[in-house]
């Protein structure tokens, strides 16, 4: 296949994949489930022949519609994106693996409604990944808002539907109030195409590009930088698999994606280095960072704690971006992985511990490691990927986005990834002795081991990769040095 | 034979209200409706291809040329909303059987069939007429021809609102017919062209601008516009569902049209300092209508009201980008027209449709429906989308027209700019609040007939049209350019 009609299948197999997973499902769940792997492992085989020709240097782009004599619908091909769109694809299988396990373990109710947006849900978040422009960006943008709500919802009681009005509330006012106009005013300057090394420089001045990058920070709410973060608690009234792929890959690397990709693409890294109206932005996502992290400090329930986490890691994202410099980058899009791999394991982890014991909270856990071990042996590599200890992949992005940090000189945002490091520590250690050191307080109400091998299965394969991403991370490497090299 | 489709546009509907008044039963009526108004659709689309290709089309009545004769003028402005108009009937009518019939008595049909034609037939002829009276009779005949549809449901409370509306209009009309009046003392003209020409040289201007005021304010009253709005959300709410639909897609938008038509052709180019008036009275007006209808709307419980103070809040988007007085404002009006005028057709007649199970029209009595007939929910969601304007939908491309439109002002900017975005946000909620009634709340025990399939299916692709024109927009986009482009070209 050529790269554009990979771009197409990229957009289309999860979208017919779809309508295939409704058909399905009126036959039977088994055939369901087999059509969402069978999409799945489609879909990541596209991304994955796709990246590959990516980092040899290919590059392609194809217009879907054209609106207007300015406004199109384009979907292009370029590092970040490849990344994104493989590790969404790819962490797809095992989620769906997961899901099976899960909804079925869980008896939850509209399985085949949750599997068909679910396959939406991805179609937008590839639609994000390779948008050609801010327009067709924000397009998917928002698709992925709305498809996600129904997940959201899926329990469809009085407090999931209270949770959502925030979770849509809070996503779709920041997205209409702050990212379009500043979407429509960058279109308008520069036509709001994607050029590597940005073209707003000379069309406007230091305090307009300033103002520029706060509508588009404050706008893209699913990088939940501070105050713009409380819908990711609100969404974990989700399944816990939505609460894992989407909310803590798909949808959010979805937000910081942008922000990165606005940052290298329109603005241009090195441009906004030069001016001084900018560095707040290290400034706004170190102290999410840190109250993130403070906030996460004080959750007993698990999700909501692991929710908190996310915000702070996003953030980690989003703040070695503003650093400006190729290493930060980098270690932008290697931090993209391997929080990735990271909390998807331990939002596996934490449905695991549910479907199997029913326990959502903290205080609950101690000694379930003797009942789970294979479980909170996968939660540990996990947490400790989330503190940054090597040998797992948390280490490695950290490493980097430490070294850009040194290159800038940037001792703001040195001293925010140590004192993370240790607040990150301070709230998942105790939960690890705890769980496998202390004997058990809280009965269950049943007996149990481990939750159904589907999930058992899944949440190895993401702990594996978590430790996997510490030696074998050279692929992502050549792909996102294509990145910086037009940096100074 | 083409040379005669503007007037055949009018003639066809208005010879066929009373053969239609003739056919007993009912079904037959309907069906000789539906196929006049579907001629009057081809019609309008012929007229939109003959315009766009080789411009504009006089149609000097009887061969008497103007101006002693009466005109019949078709450009690409009245193509546009010759299209809605006769669309919106045709569609409405083909969607709508089971509704009426369910509201009107059966006995009564013909008669309320020949209405709608009379309606029709007026709506036509406003956007047809090149003469500045005979826009006055349309308007006329479409009005009470109107007043005679929203009375004619079984809900008594539509008699107190037809009987506002029917006063308000007729006060708009009057205001109409003197501003008309004036200009006819001054200029001697009442050919729209004409008077173009000779107001110019009008010595004593007074008059003139008085007769501005009057036609503005008259048709502001009709169009609906805040604070002259006070007729509209209970005609709406209260008139049979399928003459909400029909009406809201397209009868304030006639007004629309007429308010432009006459302001651009006659106002613009000649007053001076009418161009400031015009801004100055219209966008503080569009912009509290923004707010006020999306407040409103948040804030009832009645169904249908709820999406009536929402189109009082969407022609004030219309007003807003037309009182911008630039292309891209224009451009934005049109297409906003267009738009509006789909999405809110299938909005109404999805209520309509779910209403034939519904006990009342409260919200309360929605609850849950959207589970039993999901397929007419959805096409009320993908609908309400493009009302809020959600990108992938028709009204999204329409917003951003006017966001842009909005960011080439010199001054104001941050103010339209947070209206139109503060105002899409509350549409959200309203949208929301209406539309988790639908769904979240168990279906409703007992009986669960199934909706008319072939009514729903033309509410899934009209829903489904929302998104094509979202993406695919060259039609709507030429015809609302092009509208501008008329307008625009009469100040040179």
């Amino acid at each position: 296949m050529s790269i554009e009609q990979q771009l197409i299948a990229l957009l289309t197999i999860p979208a017919l994949g779809a309508v295939f997973i409704g058909v399905m499902g009126r036959l039977h769940p088994n055939l369901r489930e087999a059509a969402t792997f069978i999409t799945a492992v489609m879909l990541a085989s596209v991304a994955w022949s796709l990246a590959s020709a990516v980092s040899h240097g290919a590059r392609g782009e194809i217009v879907l519609s054209q609106l207007n004599a300015a406004l199109s619908i384009k979907l292009h091909i370029e590092p970040l994106g490849a990344l994104f769109a493989t590790l969404a694809a790819s962490l797809w299988i095992v989620n769906s693996l997961y899901s099976v396990g899960y909804m079925r373990g869980n008896k939850e109710k509209h399985q085949t409604r949750f599997y068909i947006f679910f396959a939406i849900s991805i179609a937008a978040a590839m639609g994000v990944a390779l948008a050609g422009n801010l327009f067709t960006l924000f397009l998917f943008y928002e698709l992925l808002t709305l498809s996600t709500y129904p997940l959201v919802t899926h329990k469809g009681d009085q407090a999931t539907i209270k949770s959502a009005r925030i979770y849509l509330g809070i996503l779709m006012g920041t997205s209409i109030t702050l990212f379009l106009p500043a979407v429509i005013w960058v279109s308008m300057l520069n036509g709001g195409e994607f050029t590597l090394g940005g073209t707003l420089q000379g069309k406007v001045d230091g305090p307009t590009a300033g103002l520029l990058l706060a509508l588009f920070t404050f706008g893209i709410g699913k990088a939940a930088v501070m105050p713009i973060h409380r819908w990711l608690p609100a969404a974990m009234v989700a399944p816990t698999p939505v609460s894992a792929l989407l909310h803590a890959v798909a949808v959010v690397k979805a937000g910081v994606f942008s922000i990165t990709k606005i940052i290298l693409y329109i603005f241009g890294a090195d441009w906004l280095f030069s001016l001084n109206t900018t560095q707040w932005l290290v400034w706004i996502s170190a102290f999410t960072i840190i109250s993130a992290s403070v906030v996460a400090l004080r959750q007993t329930n698990l999700k909501r704690l692991l929710a908190y986490s996310t915000i702070g890691q996003l953030s980690y994202v989003v703040m070695a971006t503003a650093i400006l410099k190729p290493m930060a980058e980098i270690g932008a899009a290697l931090h993209m992985v391997a929080h990735a791999f990271g909390k998807i394991t331990l939002f596996f982890a934490a449905g695991a511990i549910y479907v199997a014991s029913k326990k959502i909270d903290i205080t609950e856990l101690a000694g379930i490691a003797k009942r789970m071990p294979i479980t909170m042996t996968a939660f540990t590599i996990g947490a400790l990927s989330m503190i940054g200890v090597p040998p797992t992949g948390g280490f490695v992005s950290k490493w980097y986005i430490l070294a850009g940090a040194f290159e800038a000189d940037n001792f703001l945002a040195i001293f925010t990834i140590i004192t993370s490091t240790a607040l990150n520590a301070t709230y998942f250690l105790p939960i690890i002795y705890v769980a496998w050191f202390m004997p058990e307080t809280v009965a269950p109400k049943k007996e149990h081991g481990e939750a159904p091998l589907a999930m058992v299965i899944a949440l190895s394969i993401t702990a594996l990769l978590a430790l996997g991403f510490f030696f074998y991370n050279a692929p992502v490497l050549d792909l996102e040095r294509q990145l910086v090299e037009v940096m100074q | 034979m083409l040379s005669h489709l503007p007037i055949l546009q009018v003639v066809v509907p208005m010879l066929m209200a009373p053969l239609v008044l003739l056919i007993q039963p009912a079904r037959l009526a309907w069906a000789l409706t539906l196929a006049t108004s579907a001629m009057a659709f081809a019609i309008a689309i012929n007229l939109v291809q003959l315009t766009t290709s080789d411009g504009p089309m006089l149609y000097p009545i009887g061969g008497w040329e103007a101006p002693y004769g009466i005109e019949l003028q078709v450009d690409g402005l009245s193509a546009l909303f010759l299209l809605i108009v006769s669309g919106a009937s045709t569609f409405v009518l083909l969607a709508g059987y089971q509704s009426l019939i369910s509201e009107i008595k059966e006995s009564k049909l013909n008669w309320f069939f020949g209405a709608w034609l009379l309606a029709l037939a007026g709506l036509l002829g406003i956007a047809v007429s090149g003469d500045a009276f005979n826009i006055f009779v349309f308007m006329e005949i479409a009005s009470l021809a109107s007043y005679v549809l929203i009375a004619g449901g079984p809900n008594r409370q539509a008699l107190p609102a037809v009987f506002k509306y029917l006063i308000m209009g007729t006060i708009g009309a009057t205001f109409y017919l003197i501003g008309i009046g004036l200009i006819y003392i001054m200029t001697g003209t009442l050919n729209m062209s004409d008077i173009a020409t000779k107001l110019p040289s009008v010595v004593d201007q007074t008059p003139i601008l008085v007769a501005a005021g009057f036609i503005s304010i008259g048709l502001a009253l009709k169009a609906a516009i805040f604070p002259m709005h006070a007729w509209l959300p209970n005609t709406y709410c209260f008139a049979p569902n399928m003459v909400t639909a029909f009406l809201a897609a397209c009868s304030t938008k006639i007004a629309i049209y007429v308010l432009l038509r006459v302001d651009f052709t006659l106002f613009q180019s000649s007053l001076i300092g009418h161009l400031i008036q015009f801004k100055i009275f219209l966008i503080p007006l569009a912009c509290m209508a923004i707010l006020a209808g999306a407040y409103m709307a948040m804030r009832d419980t009645l169904a249908k009201k709820i999406f009536a103070w929402s189109s009082v809040g969407q022609v004030g988007y219309i007003i807003l980008g037309a009182a911008l007085v630039s292309h891209s404002g224009l451009t934005a009006a049109f297409l906003h027209s267009f738009n509006h005028a789909l999405a809110k057709g299938t909005i109404f007649i999805g209520i309509g449709l779910l209403a034939l199970q519904a006990k009342s029209g409260e919200l309360s009595s929605f609850a849950g429906l959207g589970r039993r007939h999901p397929l007419a929910a959805i096409a009320i969601t993908i609908a309400g989308l493009s009302l809020v304007g959600i990108p992938g939908t028709a009204g999204f491309l329409s917003k951003w027209l006017l966001i842009q439109a909005v960011f080439e002002q010199p001054n104001g900017v941050i103010a339209l700019l947070a209206i139109v975005l503060v105002s899409s946000l509350m549409s959200v909620v309203y949208l929301a609040r209406f539309l988790e009634t639908l769904f979240f709340p168990p279906a409703p025990a007992g009986s669960e007939p199934t909706l008319p399939l072939g009514a729903t299916t033309i509410l899934v692709l009209l829903a489904l049209s929302s998104i094509y024109f979202g993406l695919a927009p060259a039609l709507p986009m030429e015809l609302a350019t092009q509208a501008a482009d008329t307008l625009l070209g009469y100040g040179k």
